[in-house]
């Protein structure tokens, strides 16, 4: 098995976590984003879930990747996918299973989502099982930062609330550790973030911000290799 | 020696054309005042504001210069019609927000003027009615019916404070709309007749003294049309195929639907048609494409208000039909004179 460099390393965490961003910049896998971001809780356990899948399916199929034939790499691909999917089902019934029923169908229908099929096509059938498995795990996790964020927004917005259905997660117990930016008693809503057409708006507000940072860093870059050309020049 | 007058100004079309369309609004506005009272000029004048500030600060973010474009009357009614949208004593973040949203979202996000996909004011008055829906349906009863009135001050007040004036509660002041309380009705399998014994349908000429707002709108209507600033296509298909459609049902049970008359002169139908569906931002631009959109208008108005989860339907109808809009255009393209093929999106398949 080859080592992997930590140069190799930086690279690739970067590249899945904001360069080829699942959520932002690929748009893959738009569905269970757009309706699981409703809140913190179901988009984090969601994109967790579905970054446990990537590490998995990453490391498994680029083991068997020299296998495959050419021809039958997508069912066996989906095939490997599904059988992790079944996996994670049944780890979220048994463990969490408040939080399973809220999830529903958006767990199984992991296997469908585009990002895992296409780590795999893209990344995992060309790369090493460490490599691959390192790449689907971030890759994950970017998801989940998006789901982050899009679900604190509209659960801000929509409800005034934040980690709202914590309680799902870590029992009764836990519903002391729900935040009620806007109090309670106000019964704030504002349906509209909470509703599809709320995760759309969000969605196109992170895409925007994402590409004004990207612009931003780019002129300090060009800024900064200006002025060193002129130091170059002046120290001549 | 020749040279064109250079001391005649004569302002920007775009000017003169929403002064216009303004102007037409105001006899609406006038029985609005009469019938329900002056707390929609408070209305009118918080979406005026906000709207100049919302479209300054859009301009502003943007790096587009401010005078011309704010000057240019757009804004504003789209605000004037949104307020005519909202319940008259709604309160005052409520006409706020939707203008905001109205200006900044459906019309700056997408461009500005001239790029906006969806009627900016439809788009405020949708996110509304989707999240507020029980401020949404707050209207307070016309003045001549025997419910409590508000005067001027007091509407003011509730309007911005939301406080009424001692031992008053909202309840003895409100009342369904014609439409609302047809439909509400209508699922508690009452008779049409005993809905339509209701006080709020004893009007006289009209099913209900909103029709009275619905006539001066159509008076406004019909001077925009003579001065061409909209199109005959649009009002006319929009009203007949809401009043054909409804005609047949009405004619063939009238114990469930209501009379073309009701459809006409309730609700946003009069607004609709000859101020809203002719927006010629997003609206079809052939003649052909006009009728067939306003008449899908009409059609899916009729649709959302008989069997639909909103008592009216003109703001989504009209959505839908806007982003059906470019694809109407492309398939009525008249033919170039002189051509014979009809148009151009059937010539090349």
């Amino acid at each position: 098995m080859a080592i992997i460099s930590q140069e190799e390393t930086r690279t690739i965490i970067h590249n899945s976590i904001w360069k080829q961003n699942a959520g932002l910049v690929q748009i893959l896998g738009l569905c269970p984003v757009l309706v699981m971001s409703n809140n913190i809780v179901n988009g984090v356990s969601l994109g967790l879930a579905t970054s446990l899948v990537m590490l998995i399916s990453g490391a498994a199929v680029a083991a068997i990747r020299e296998f495959i034939p050419n021809e039958l790499r997508a069912p066996i691909f989906i095939l490997i996918i599904a059988a992790l999917v079944t996996m994670v089902d049944l780890l979220f019934n048994s463990y969490v299973h408040d939080l399973y029923i809220v999830l529903g169908i958006f767990i199984p229908l992991i296997t469908t989502n585009c990002i895992v099929l296409a780590r795999a096509e893209a990344f995992a059938s060309k790369n090493g099982p460490l490599q691959s498995a390192l790449d689907g795990f971030f890759m994950g996790l970017g998801l989940t930062g998006v789901l982050l964020v899009l679900g604190a927004m509209r659960e801000l917005i929509g409800k005034g609330t934040l980690l709202s259905g914590i309680d799902l997660v870590f029992g009764p117990a836990a519903k002391s550790w729900i935040i009620h930016v806007i109090p309670a008693e106000y019964n704030y809503q504002f349906l509209l973030a909470i509703l599809p057409p709320g995760a759309f708006i969000g969605l196109g507000f992170l895409i925007a911000g994402k590409l004004a940072l990207d612009r931003r860093a780019e002129a300090k870059a060009k800024q900064q290799a200006v002025l060193a050309a002129q130091l170059a020049q002046a120290s001549e | 020696m020749i040279r064109t007058s250079p001391h005649f100004i004569k302002p920007t079309p775009l000017q003169v054309v929403m002064l216009k369309v303004a102007g037409a609004l105001l006899p609406g506005i006038a029985v609005y005042c009469y019938v329900f009272g002056a707390g929609i000029l408070l209305q009118l004048l918080l979406a005026t504001v906000t709207a100049i500030a919302t479209e300054a600060a859009c301009l502003k973010l943007r790096n587009y210069p401010v005078k011309p474009f704010i000057t240019d009357g757009s804004a504003i009614v789209t605000a004037w019609l949104l307020a005519l949208s909202l319940p008259p004593l709604s309160a005052w973040w409520m006409i706020v927000l939707a203008t905001v949203i109205a200006i900044g979202l459906a019309k700056h996000l997408y461009g500005g003027l001239g790029q906006n996909p969806f009627n900016p004011a439809m788009i405020g008055f949708a996110v509304m009615i989707v999240s507020f829906p029980a401020q949404m349906g707050r209207w307070n009863a016309p003045l001549s019916l025997p419910n409590v009135d508000l005067n001027t001050w007091q509407q003011f007040g509730y309007i911005l404070t939301g406080q009424l004036p001692q031992g008053m509660a909202f309840d003895t002041l409100a009342s369904a709309t014609p439409l609302d309380a047809v439909k509400t009705a209508l699922m508690q399998s009452h008779a049409m007749s005993d809905i339509l014994g209701g006080t709020i349908f004893q009007a006289g000429v009209f099913p209900s003294e909103m029709g009275w707002i619905a006539a001066a709108y159509l008076l406004g209507g019909l001077f925009l049309l003579q001065q061409r600033v909209i199109q005959w296509q649009l009002p006319v298909a929009f009203l007949a195929a809401l009043a054909a459609l409804s005609s047949v049902f009405y004619l063939l049970d009238p114990a469930h639907y209501t009379s073309p008359v009701f459809h006409l002169f309730s609700g946003a139908a009069m607004l609709g048609a000859f101020f809203i569906a002719t927006d010629p931002v997003t609206a079809p631009t052939t003649p052909r494409g006009r009728l067939i959109y306003a008449a899908l208008i009409g059609l899916l108005t009729w649709l959302i208000r008989t069997y639909g989860g909103y008592p009216d339907g003109v703001a989504f109808a009209v959505i839908i039909m806007n982003i059906a809009a470019p694809f109407i255009d492309q398939y009525t393209q008249p033919a170039v004179f002189g051509r014979k093929t009809a148009s151009p999106a059937k010539k090349g398949t």
